[in-house]
């Protein structure tokens, strides 16, 4: 089936990647967009899983990936062998997503993460009227069976990367399934929010 | 190495993948094999089988290195009545992992082995006598030259893949650093870019048991039984380190031999099953192993490192130009998963193409050899995109 917001996060991602350039994609399931950077826009990919049926889809395609479980980082990928790394919709699942995000930025220049807006209003809403975990289409899973581990919001994204010495190039909100450049009360309307992040030769 | 002893039944009529090893005699005087120590050598006979067919361009040859022990036999049968076929016959023929309609695969007894290629235990011609400890010092390198020697000779500018296992994936290696333009694909499965100091010792146990066996007699046995007891005992130290204890567990457990009950015996050698299975392959293997090609192998097996002459690891893989698969398993003690990390990261420092997984399996080291489905389901798709990328 496909999905027109993964279709989205593809685009959003692809749009801020240099063509020819050295791509590692986290997380990077049956290797979609790997596939997609390697045939339209020449990089030179290389993707991480943790399933095993994956890894097999992706050689299928005649493209490299490794197996490894990211909550335990990237200890085996050496410091700047890539131009960009990118993480979607993954973050809030892994034990220890400071550490993975610097690992990252690491191994590559530019870091491209899609994470999920837990400051939603309806996430607040559910939490205020029902004081329940909340369930929303976003966020469909039960409290003990979902696979996210972090909820964070934007505003909790911002503060992190202040605090760890990474720059916030660019943020874009994504709401219903669009992503905006800017968008009023962002912290309350976006479902999910885009970040192109790079150390910031100030700190770190 | 092969932990798998049980006749597999061969099926009705495998008439059409009747083999025969075949001899060539390369490194013909004056063009002599220069070993790595600096010894030369020539002729040197090498047994080899090939299935499948090479095609026009000859681009679909693979390669396929054995492991310690292993032959030149890896898949089909010698006659209708063969009950034992090829050492990796689950692996390679007609539609597997590694597809003989479609590839044609040579594989080739290694240099210094005792299974019809020129090793110890043959004679010298300049001396007319066995080589035995008079044979040149062995390195993989060499064992390499010689196969890249078969290749070449067998009219094939290139490999589509070289593959191997253990002791095979660090031919495979050294293949992909010596020979760079000979290969389009490495695939390195339970291996490692050096032998473990762990690896080292239990080659140690297994020569000094051949050393200390009286029949030994400095390695000049031909003429007499030979060490026999050493060589079983080796090879039962050996073949424990291809097992794991999951493995031994389920195949054995501390079930006994011949009865439920203790015999309160000392003079009972073989009480429990698994002491009995240990017997029984030392035995076999003396029957088909040669002990001076048993300490020029494993001696060969701790040298390599294949960083060797190289300021890192990542420099001796900047040789290469093959694209790699690199395949370990999660019970393997011998040639631990974290070996093959370690070859990965070393290759993605140099930017290498290289996909990598570890393999769940409960046969440890073995396992290569025995759980073929998995490791088909990843071989057969890298193999067929290299193939794909590369013919027109």
């Amino acid at each position: 089936m496909p999905d027109p917001s993964i279709q989205l996060t593809d685009e959003l991602i692809m749009h801020h990647i240099d063509r020819n350039s050295r791509v590692i994609d986290l997380g990077c399931g049956d290797g979609r967009l790997m596939q997609r950077l390697h045939d339209e826009m020449g990089c030179e990919v290389m993707g991480v899983e943790v399933e095993q049926s994956n890894i097999v889809a992706i050689i299928q395609r005649g493209l490299p990936a490794i197996a490894a479980d990211l909550n335990e980082g990237l200890v085996d990928i050496p410091n700047d062998s890539f131009d960009f790394a990118v993480l979607s919709q993954t973050l809030q699942q892994v034990r220890n997503p400071k550490r993975l995000l610097l690992e990252m930025l690491r191994v590559a220049r530019r870091a491209l993460v899609v994470v999920p807006n837990f400051g939603h209003w309806r996430v607040r809403m559910e939490v205020l009227r029902r004081g329940r975990t909340p369930i929303t289409q976003a966020l469909p899973y039960e409290w003990y069976e979902t696979p996210n581990v972090h909820f964070m919001s934007m505003r909790d994204f911002r503060d992190l990367m202040d605090g760890i010495g990474l720059r916030i190039v660019k943020e874009s909100p994504i709401i219903k399934g669009r992503s905006v450049d800017q968008l009023w009360g962002s912290n309350l309307r976006a479902d999910s929010a885009f970040y192109l992040l790079e150390r910031d030769p100030g700190k770190g | 190495m092969s932990a798998q002893d049980t006749d597999q039944d061969s099926s009705n009529d495998r008439s059409d993948e009747i083999v025969q090893t075949q001899y060539v005699d390369l490194f013909q005087p004056p063009h002599l094999l220069t070993f790595a120590s600096g010894e030369t050598l020539g002729p040197v006979r090498v047994a080899y089988e090939t299935y499948g067919v090479l095609n026009k361009d000859a681009s679909n040859a693979i390669f396929i290195c054995h492991a310690l022990t292993g032959d030149a036999h890896a898949a089909g049968v010698h006659s209708t009545s063969d009950r034992k076929p090829g050492w990796w016959d689950g692996f390679i023929g007609p539609g597997k992992g590694i597809d003989t309609n479609k590839y044609f695969v040579i594989c080739a007894n290694v240099l210094g082995g005792c299974q019809g290629t020129t090793g110890p235990g043959c004679v010298n011609p300049v001396t007319g006598s066995r080589f035995c400890l008079n044979f040149p010092f062995l390195t993989v390198r060499d064992v390499v030259t010689v196969h890249s020697e078969l290749v070449r000779h067998l009219g094939i500018k290139q490999l589509l893949a070289v593959v191997g296992g253990s002791l095979g994936g660090m031919q495979v290696l050294e293949w992909a650093i010596l020979f760079p333009d000979q290969l389009k694909a490495a695939v390195v499965l339970a291996s490692a870019p050096k032998l473990s100091a762990q690896g080292i010792a239990f080659n140690a146990v297994g020569r000094r048991a051949i050393y200390a066996d009286p029949g030994f007699a400095n390695g000049d046995y031909y003429d007499s039984e030979g060490p026999r007891y050493g060589l079983a005992l080796a090879r039962m130290v050996a073949h424990i380190t291809y097992l794991s204890e999951d493995s031994i567990e389920l195949k054995f457990g501390r079930r006994l031999q011949d009865s439920d009950r203790f015999a309160y015996s000392m003079q009972k050698e073989t009480e429990f099953q698994i002491e009995s299975y240990l017997h029984y392959q030392g035995k076999r293997f003396v029957q088909r192993f040669d002990a001076n090609s048993y300490l020029y192998l494993t001696r060969m097996m701790d040298y390599f490192d294949l960083s060797e002459g190289f300021p890192s690891l990542e420099a001796a893989l900047a040789q290469t130009k093959a694209r790699f698969l690199v395949a370990s398993y999660d019970t393997d003690w011998l040639f631990p998963t974290s070996q093959s990390r370690e070859l990965v990261s070393a290759l993605l420092h140099v930017r290498r193409h290289v996909s990598f997984i570890e393999l769940r399996c409960p046969f440890g080291h073995d396992s290569f050899l025995i759980d073929i489905d998995p490791l088909a389901a990843l071989v057969s798709p890298f193999l067929e995109r290299t193939f794909e990328s590369t013919s027109p």
